[in-house]
């Protein structure tokens, strides 16, 4: 679990009060999104603490559940992920799953994680609707297995353990188990978490993830790499994407004296030198201590941070994108497409956060033709189910996209289109959080990106068009010549002639022909 | 059947013969496409093209010919390769129904295609090969037994005697049958041998065919009675010309009164420029002996009124230099004029009989001067 507890600031509010409130945008608003919500953030935890320590992830998710139907198709399920990540140190654990946290915002980090709750959710999810306790089995450090079992004191937002027990660690096994009961519709959850154990394997080739449902199916995802790509770093805020609110934050928090060392602690790329052209630009003094700051003064310093010319460009190298290599092997791996092309754009910024887009073209092999050209969209590595057509890169790929000019047509080849977006901060449009807004930038890159890779598939089919083409050339000379030969022989009373030759020269001609073309 | 025999008579081996030559020129097409095979070379074929360029008239044969533009089919270019295959297949399918005496319909030709993947699209395709084997033997296609679907027929005291098979040496006599006989493949191949016929009448239209048997017109004008079935088929041509050639009869045919009326005459006459790479289609003696756009008027014919087609079709024919004659622009100027058509049945408005009593004597002898 990458739950940083030291040194950041967390604010306690009512996990009750919070997830009744935030019930359908946290996605637990029926049994069946729950279910799928539930297994997603428990998984992309999983993702997240093998990343941490660069250890290939093995997840294996096990979902079961009793027969008794409840009201719209519900049941109880107990879910069990285990995976050989990070663990989580001992001391930690009760908090890091029995307690609901709000995150600070001061910090900026590319994280799978869409709610900044990530497992504690589904945990009091399951505890609300079943009254039962979560098992979290963890070692960190390879010595020892410790083995809790919680629940969430609710109205205080304290975990109760119920029992702990330690063991030793004979293997040396590395890793978290977590198992939860909840109530869940998998009958009618089931293609979505297919679907999403799916397209996690695209955007993981490097994870085996096994799944098996409750009908005893098993599906297995295997990595194909044990590259991965390297972790995202933790970053400061660009000057450029704050608000008033965080700055009110911000100026609560610090222990900083005087404007310009604030500006250098907190904000992304500030040095001595810019924090005093900047001041002079707000019109605040360099030695004004920033808790006395006026409100007056804090709307000001923020209106100033986006108008000023002299902030650098926000640094990408925090971002973790998965790369070419990677975002292909995943590609290939689970649609085994005949072509496809990835193309990686350069680091760019939107509203003072940086962001880099990856995207991919795929053609024919596993692909089907549906009609249409698939999409699948990612975002800080995990895959966007809902709302594709709300998404910019619906909007990309459907209306400012010409196909036809890469010779591809839509309503008949078989294409699909993968697009990743990965960013301290992805501007989802809605609180759901399944798609993303049509910024102009990110729009722009998208494009750009998938007009690199549509080139590719471009020349590709005309080379096969090309291939194709010679190739009927060839099964014409190869149906004739010999007709021509037994009727010219039978009319002339003689033996066929060998026709071999000719057919030979023939394929020679052709190659000239293609070189030529 | 007291019948007076002819001087102008072929000894009846022509049309053996000419079988003969037919089957040798596919043999040597097959042979010369073998022997570039052999030396290792695509094989290639040469044809004269029948593009509208390289089609013009000749004076002299009184016929469309092609001029000396050749064009050549090989089978190293992708596009000639399938029509290349089809002539050579073709080619072969001809000699194999010459070797057994057998004949076939250009629809045929189409189906019998397919048993050999040859790949015809439609029977269109099929019949521009048939057209192609034409143009590189020079011969029609009846001269390699395939014929059109459609029949005309023939009536009159013609003995003629077979040369198909099972028939071959059998006689006949053309008045045989009440209604005529077919023209088909068996008749197109027959040798005449007798007759006492003087001249030969064609006729445009199935009604008028049988009026004029029923008036007995094959006796009372010494007659061999011809119904072309509107455009004359190849083979009717060709026998009409050979009635015409070997025989010595002047022919005369008779048309409905309009610009297509005139213009199966004129096929007749001097043959079309579909066909121009053929010879001995046409029978440049022969006349168009009505019915005449002045006919209208002297016979007082109920008439129609030209449309839009028949007023384009006669401003192409006056132009065509087939119908540069005397006879054909005094008439074309006529039609101009009236802008009336009629059918040979116009006639009936005024009886059965008058076509046969008044019309067909005064007409023949009128023929006498053009």
């Amino acid at each position: 679990m990458a739950v940083q507890l030291s040194r950041e600031q967390f604010y306690e509010i009512s996990p009750a009060d919070f997830f009744y409130r935030n019930r359908d945008i946290a996605g637990f608003s029926n049994p069946a999104r729950a279910l799928y919500s539930a297994i997603r953030e428990l998984v992309e935890n999983s993702l997240d603490a093998g990343e941490l320590v660069r250890q290939p992830p093995d997840i294996y998710v096990r979902l079961t559940c009793d027969g008794e139907k409840g009201e719209e198709g519900a049941n109880i399920c107990t879910l069990r992920v285990e995976d050989n990540g990070s663990g989580v140190p001992a001391r930690h654990i009760p908090q890091a799953f029995g307690q609901v946290f709000y995150g600070s915002k001061y910090r900026l980090r590319q994280t799978r994680g869409t709610f900044g709750l990530g497992g504690t959710m589904a945990i009091l999810y399951g505890q609300i609707t079943t009254n039962s306790p979560v098992r979290v089995v963890s070692s960190a450090d390879g010595k020892r297995i410790h083995d809790y079992t919680l629940m969430i004191d609710i109205r205080n937002n304290r975990p109760i353990v119920l029992k702990h027990q330690v063991f030793s660690n004979h293997d040396g096994w590395r890793g978290t188990i977590i198992e939860t009961k909840l109530e869940g519709d998998y009958s009618r959850a089931m293609p979505k978490i297919l679907e999403y154990f799916r397209q996690t394997a695209i955007v993981a080739p490097y994870a085996n993830l096994t799944f098996v449902d409750p009908k005893g199916r098993l599906y297995r995802f295997e990595r194909v790499t044990e590259n991965m790509p390297k972790p995202p770093e933790e970053t400061k805020p660009h000057p450029y994407g704050i608000d008033v609110e965080t700055m009110k934050r911000i100026i609560a928090s610090t222990q900083c004296r005087d404007m310009v060392s604030f500006l250098r602690e907190h904000f992304h790329k500030i040095g001595r030198i810019t924090a005093l052209k900047f001041l002079e630009f707000a019109g605040i003094p360099p030695r004004r201590r920033p808790k006395r700051l006026s409100n007056d003064e804090i709307v000001r310093l923020v209106k100033a941070m986006k108008k000023f010319n002299g902030f650098r460009a926000p640094s990408a190298d925090c971002l973790s994108p998965l790369g070419v290599e990677l975002f292909k092997a995943g590609i290939v791996k689970e649609l085994k497409p005949e072509f496809v092309s990835v193309k990686q754009r350069p680091p760019s910024v939107y509203s003072g956060y940086p962001f880099i887009v990856e995207v991919a073209v795929a053609y024919g092999g596993g692909i089907p033709r549906t009609g249409d050209i698939l999409l699948y969209r990612f975002a800080n590595r995990i895959p966007l189910l809902y709302d594709e057509a709300s998404d910019v890169s619906w909007k990309v790929v459907h209306q400012l996209m010409n196909w036809r000019y890469y010779k591809v047509d839509p309503s008949t080849d078989p294409v699909a289109v993968f697009v990743h977006v990965c960013s301290t901060k992805i501007p989802y449009r809605s609180v759901g959080k399944e798609f993303i807004a049509d910024v102009p930038e990110i729009e722009r890159e998208i494009l750009n990106g998938l007009r690199e890779a549509a080139r590719e598939l471009s020349l590709f089919l005309s080379r096969k068009i090309a291939v194709q083409k010679e190739k009927q050339r060839l099964d014409i000379f190869e149906k004739y010549l010999p007709k021509i030969a037994r009727f010219s022989a039978e009319l002339a009373g003689r033996k066929p002639p060998d026709i071999k030759p000719l057919l030979k020269s023939v394929i020679k001609y052709g190659l000239e022909e293609e070189k030529e073309g | 059947m007291g019948l007076k025999r002819k001087k102008k008579v072929r000894k009846a081996a022509s049309v053996k013969e000419k079988k003969k030559t037919v089957q040798q020129l596919l043999t040597q097409l097959g042979e010369k496409v073998l022997s570039q095979m052999e030396a290792g070379v695509f094989p290639v074929i040469e044809m004269p093209s029948r593009s509208t360029a390289n089609i013009r008239y000749d004076e002299e044969l009184r016929q469309y010919v092609l001029g000396d533009k050749k064009i050549r089919r090989t089978a190293r270019n992708i596009r000639h390769l399938r029509p290349f295959t089809q002539l050579v297949w073709l080619a072969w399918t001809a000699r194999q129904l010459m070797e057994q005496g057998k004949t076939s319909t250009l629809r045929d030709i189409f189906y019998m295609s397919q048993a050999y993947e040859i790949d015809f699209k439609d029977q269109a395709e099929s019949d521009d090969i048939i057209t192609d084997l034409e143009s590189v033997i020079g011969y029609a296609r009846e001269d390699f037994n395939i014929y059109p679907e459609e029949r005309s027929a023939i009536y009159g005291d013609l003995e003629i005697e077979y040369t198909v098979p099972r028939y071959e040496g059998r006689r006949l006599n053309l008045t045989v049958h009440p209604d005529g006989v077919v023209i088909g493949p068996a008749l197109a191949t027959a040798e005449f041998i007798d007759t006492s016929a003087e001249i030969v009448i064609c006729i445009e239209k199935g009604a008028m065919f049988t009026r004029f048997l029923e008036e007995e017109v094959h006796r009372k004008f010494k007659a061999i009675l011809v119904h072309t079935a509107g455009q004359a088929p190849r083979a009717t041509r060709h026998l009409i010309r050979r009635l015409n050639d070997e025989l010595g009869l002047p022919v005369y045919i008779f048309c409905d009164a309009d610009p297509w009326g005139m213009h199966i005459a004129q096929v007749i006459i001097s043959g079309s420029a579909n066909a121009a790479h053929v010879r001995e289609l046409v029978t440049p003696d022969a006349k168009w002996a009505g019915v005449w756009a002045s006919d209208i008027i002297e016979w007082k014919l109920p008439s129609e009124r030209f449309n839009e087609l028949d007023i384009k079709r006669l401003q192409e024919l006056e132009k065509d230099p087939r119908y540069h004659s005397e006879l054909w622009q005094r008439e074309i100027k006529i039609f101009k004029k009236i802008q009336r058509k009629a059918e040979q049945e116009a006639f009936s408005r005024y009886g059965l009989t008058k076509i046969v009593d008044e019309y067909l004597p005064k007409r023949l002898e009128e023929m006498k001067s053009y």
